[in-house]
Parts: structure tokens; sequence; C-alpha cells
């Protein structure tokens, strides 16, 4: 038995059409890809650029609630400078590199649940 | 200006070497600049391993080369929090706008502000502040220049400035972008070798010398434990103006005019992250070298501090330490390295204040000029207005030093540009009204600061610091300006900016309507 009605088609195409399809007709389903892709990245961001802050931030307040720290002597040079002048540095790049190897593989998933298989994209029905 | 050097005449042939290595590789890039997009962004065949190191050789000026370590030498530990900043700002590039920024394929932040807002009015406001801000930045290099061949050469100021204004105008209007890359990249690995190779010389006098700690030693008038000490030492002030440090370079970096303009040389947003993490590294590597100058410095040249010279601990120290022919040479090499830093990122600035400039002044975009050879004129224009206005205020401003004034340059980009592009990449709601009030009042408030402190004017405790470093009011001021007023106009939100989002966002792989391409 076939249903008929002028909503029936509408609710079948809409059932059969790719994400790709949704996003580019901005869909409510659309929309939400679009911004979950959004709120991963963003997410991802600031949560590398946050604990990058909060760590380096504490440093201050730390050495100042605990003065002996500005003593220990490393390698000839106090302890604040080998943090700041130097340790820091390793700390960016690796910072770095976790998140460009998250943010790749947020896109990637992304590609897989949205990418359109060809087939998908014609299908008139 | 006391001349520092016994001979004036290794540390001039360095920096003469330097500025004719400059022109002869820029020719080099002459050869194929002809039409406007070469001019603009070295036509997009640029490899990663040149542009990050490109960028790398723009990025570090005289605030890097010279500035910090003479700082650190003068008042210690605080002091790091500069070359930190000026790293972690890239951070915050890499993680919140890299990718995009590429993807919405804008030449320049006037660009990204139209396509994003599609608006002309914050197109033209933003290329405002660009400039602006442009110029802030330009001043110090200028500054420092005068400075370093003044050490070398005993030169009044005003000399060495005008050998950079010559160089980099000489090279900016016969290749734009591509010969400048070019440069840039040949001057990062000057610039790391002139600091790294007498450091290391350096080094093994010191340790020859039994290793002395300068944190025990007391002088001008900060004592071993003040130096050592992280915070700005003293009252509560210290904490405040560290924090501000990092709110204006952490946040500062994603609006400066020659940074944004090289993510345009990226063939997609991936390369744009990969890029920008490989200038992370370059740039970590360099940091570590100035300190070094200024722990060596406390021990073995103190005297520098004393006479307000502390600015030249970097160039003075070799010839100092090691001496004899030696210690000449590699004095001459950091003369050199100092050189390299003002004329390249002179030169990024240039080229990028002056595309900001011809593009607002001939009302065309680059790409739809037909004759791609006519947007060449203009942009040769803008280039001579872009440099010699800054420099003019150059060789009649004085009073600030060179880090304190790019801090400034950073508070005002903070405060004006970043709320720009980072709202604007990651927030929907942002609307054309928003940006724009949020730009003026951030513009505002820093650019009161920044002309106080330029102007020298005398203030009290409180006041003083907060016009001297402003980021950590200016920058909040900035971003909730922008947010509320967009908040309270959301019928402005721009009519495609679903589809802008996916433009920004999505990765290249897909195949979505991503809108009409910007160029």
């Amino acid at each position: 038995m076939r249903v008929t009605g002028p909503r029936t088609g509408a609710a079948t195409r809409a059932r059969r059409m790719a994400p790709s399809t949704h996003i580019d007709q901005r869909t409510a389903l659309g929309d939400v890809y679009v911004r979950s892709l959004l709120r991963a990245q963003l997410r991802l961001g600031l949560g590398v650029v946050l604990t990058v802050v909060v760590v380096l931030g504490s440093l201050p307040l730390a050495f100042a609630a605990l003065p002996g720290l500005s003593e220990v002597i490393v390698l000839g040079v106090p302890l604040p400078w080998v943090v700041l002048a130097f340790a820091a540095y390793p700390g960016f790049v690796l910072a770095g590199w976790f998140f460009v190897r998250r943010a790749e593989r947020n896109e990637a998933a992304f590609t897989a649940l949205v990418g359109p298989t060809e087939g998908e994209r014609e299908d008139p029905r | 200006m006391n001349q520092l050097f016994q001979d004036a005449w290794p540390g001039v042939l360095a920096v003469a070497l330097v500025s004719v290595a400059t022109l002869a590789i820029g020719a080099y890039g002459w050869r194929f600049s002809r039409t406007t997009s070469d001019f603009f962004v070295a036509s997009r065949s640029v490899g990663p391993g040149w542009n990050a190191s490109a960028i790398g050789g723009e990025y570090l000026s005289a605030g890097s080369f010279l500035g910090v370590a003479g700082l650190v030498l003068a008042f210690g530990t605080e002091m790091l929090w500069y070359p930190i900043g000026w790293t972690g700002g890239y951070l915050v590039m890499l993680a919140l706008v890299s990718a995009q920024l590429r993807r919405s394929g804008a030449y320049t932040m006037p660009d990204f502000a139209q396509a994003r807002l599609e608006s002309l009015v914050v197109r033209r406001f933003c290329a405002l502040l660009v400039v602006a801000l442009g110029g802030l930045y330009l001043i110090p290099q200028f500054k420092g220049a005068g400075l370093a061949l003044g050490i070398v050469a005993g030169a009044d100021p005003w000399v060495g400035e005008a050998v950079v204004g010559v160089v980099v105008l000489a090279n900016v209007l016969l290749g734009g972008m591509r010969s400048i890359t070019f440069v840039q990249a040949f001057q990062y690995w000057l610039k790391l070798s002139a600091l790294l190779v007498p450091a290391l010389v350096m080094l093994g006098v010191w340790v020859g010398d039994g290793g002395p700690s300068p944190a025990a030693v007391d002088v001008g008038g900060v004592s071993a434990d003040a130096w050592s000490d992280p915070t700005v030492s003293g009252t509560s002030h210290g904490l405040y103006v560290t924090y501000s440090l990092i709110a204006a370079t952490f946040l500062g970096t994603v609006g400066l005019p020659h940074v944004v303009v090289r993510f345009y040389t990226n063939p997609d947003g991936r390369a744009a992250r990969r890029t920008t993490v490989v200038v992370l590294a370059l740039l970590g590597l360099f940091y570590v070298l100035p300190p070094v100058y200024a722990a060596l410095g406390r021990v073995y040249a103190p005297d520098l501090i004393a006479s307000g010279q502390a600015d030249s601990v970097v160039l003075a120290l070799p010839e100092r330490m090691v001496g004899g022919d030696l210690g000449t040479l590699l004095s001459a090499f950091t003369a050199a390295g100092a050189f390299a830093a003002f004329l390249s990122t002179s030169g990024g600035l240039t080229v990028a204040i002056a595309g900001v400039l011809s593009q607002e002044l001939t009302r065309r975009r680059p790409a739809v000029v037909r004759d791609a050879r006519a947007g060449v004129r203009p942009f040769q224009a803008a280039a001579v207005v872009a440099l010699v206005v800054p420099l003019l205020l150059a060789l009649v401003v004085e009073g600030v030093g060179v880090a304190e004034a790019v801090g400034l340059a950073f508070a005002f980009s903070a405060s004006t540009l970043a709320p720009l592009i980072l709202l604007g990449i990651w927030w929907r709601g942002l609307t054309d009204v928003g940006a724009v009030a949020g730009m003026a009042v951030g513009g505002l408030a820093a650019g009161i600061a920044v002309v106080d402190t330029w102007l020298g004017v005398p203030h009290d405790g409180w006041t003083e610091v907060l016009l001297s470093h402003p980021a950590a009011w200016s920058a909040p001021l900035g971003f909730a300006t922008m947010v509320v007023v967009s908040w309270l106009t959301p019928g402005r939100i721009p009519p495609h900016v679903d589809t802008t989002m996916v433009r920004l966002h999505a990765p290249e792989a897909l195949s979505l309507d991503r809108g009409p391409a910007l160029h």
C-alpha cells in the first residue's frame, strides 16, 4: 500500500538526503552538523590555549607564594629562569603539536560523518 | 650615542653586508614579481618550509633581538614574559585562527571583515585600524635600528633609521611579497645563527670561568633576589603588569597585519595549521637565546645597566667576553643579526600595510583587476606612505623603550583586531554594528593609553601602570563591547552567515556549498 499526501514526499526526501545536502540546504539537521563541528574545534582550541595560560599564569602566583622556589639553583641559574626562559618553549611546541593532531582528527571524523557518496547525492527518490 | 665597539668598521661592514645581501636575495625575487598577486601574496607557490622560516623571520623584530635581552639584563626574570607572550600569541593563532583564516580566502584583515560581516563600513574601519597598528609597530623597528647603528658605529640615531628605511623601501617597491619571502626566510636563519654562535662561544668562556651565577650579583639598583623574582618586583602593580603583558601578547598576535597576510600563502587550512606549528618551534628555538645574553651580561657587563645601555648587551657582550679579533667578529655578527631583524619586520609590515592601503584607495580587489599590472602602481605608492610616515614619527618621538613600544602595539591589536577575528570566526551572533562598536571602544581605550605613554605624560601609581600597560582592561573592554552591541542588534546578523561558517570551518575535502570565492 502506498501512502500519498502533500507532505509524504517531503518527509521521504528529507530522510534520504545526504548530510552534506542538509548542510547545503540549511536544514535544521544541517545546522546541527555544522554547529557540532564548530563546538568540537572551539572546545579543543580554547582548551589548549586556556591550559597553557593557566599553567603559565599560575607561575607568578606560585613563585610569590613560595619565595623559596626562587632560590633553587639549577645548572647555575635560578629555577624561575629555567622554567620561563627555557622550559616554556618545548611546552608550547608540544601543546601545538597535540592541537594539530586532534584538530585533524576532528575534521576527519566530520568528513567521514558528512561526506557524501556520489550515489546518495544523485539519488532523486 | 655612545659607541661601544672599539672599532666601528667591523660592525658597519656587517650591517652593510646584511643590507646588500637582503637586496640581492630580494633581486632574485624581483625577476618574478610582475603581477599584483605576486606582489601581494607570493602567488601561493611558496613551500611550507620557506613559509615557516619567512614567518619566523618577519615576526622576530627589534624587540625580540635586542629588547628582550636588554630588559632582562636590567630588570630580571619578570621580563621573560615578553618572549613567552610573543610565542604564546602564536599558539593562540594556531589553535583559534590559522585554519579558519586561511579558509576564509582573505588576503588581509579588512578582507576578512568584509567577507564575514558583509559590510563595507566594517571593512573600511578595520583598514584604518590595521594601518594605525602597522605604524605603531613600525616605529620601534626604526628606533631599534637607530640604536643599533649608534652602538656599532657611534652614528646618530637617524642614520640607522634612514638606512633601514631605504633598504626596505627598495626591496618592497621592486619585489613586494615574493622577494620579501625569500629575504625573510634567509633572515630568520641569519638571526638565529647571529645569536646562537656567539652565545655558544660565550658559554664556553663562562664554563671556563667556573660558571658564576648571575643571581649572585647585586647590580644596577636591582638586587640579586629581585632579579630572580619572576613577578615585577615591588608592589601589587607587579602582578598586574605581568598579567597585562600576558593578555597583550597572547591576544595581540592574531591581529598583526604582517602575520595575517602570510596565511594566504598556504594551499589550504590544514597546511596553514601545520606551518604554524613549525613557526612555533622556530620561535622557541630563537627565544631561548636572548636570556642567555642577559644572564651573562649580568656577570660580565653590569656597567651597561648603570649607563642606561642595557639594550646594547647583545651587541656589546661578545666583544667584551671573548675579546680579541674573535670577539669583534662575533659582535659584528650580532650587529648583522640585529639589522636583519629590523629589515625583515619592517619589510613585512610595509608590504602588509601597503596592501591594505592600496586596496582601500583603489576600491578594487587585486585579483579582479583586469590588467594584473595595474594594481602594482597603487601598491608601490602605498608602500612609500606606509613607510615614510612612521619613519618621520620615529625620527621625532622619543622616550619609550623598544620592547615597551612593541608591547603597546600588541595591546592595541589585542583591543581591536583580536576581538574581531576571534569572535568573527567562532561566534555566529557577531554583527557589523557590534564589530565597529567593539573596535572603536577598544581602539579608543588602547589608543589613549598609547598616546599618553608616547607623549610621556607623568602620572602616579595605579594610573601610570594602567596607562602604560592597558591590555588587561582595554582588551576585555573591546571584546565585551563587541559582544554586548551584537546582542543588542540581532537584526544585523549577516544574511549569509551560515554559508560563511561552512566556508571557514568545513574541511576542504568535503564538497559543500561555500558561497562565492573571495579571490
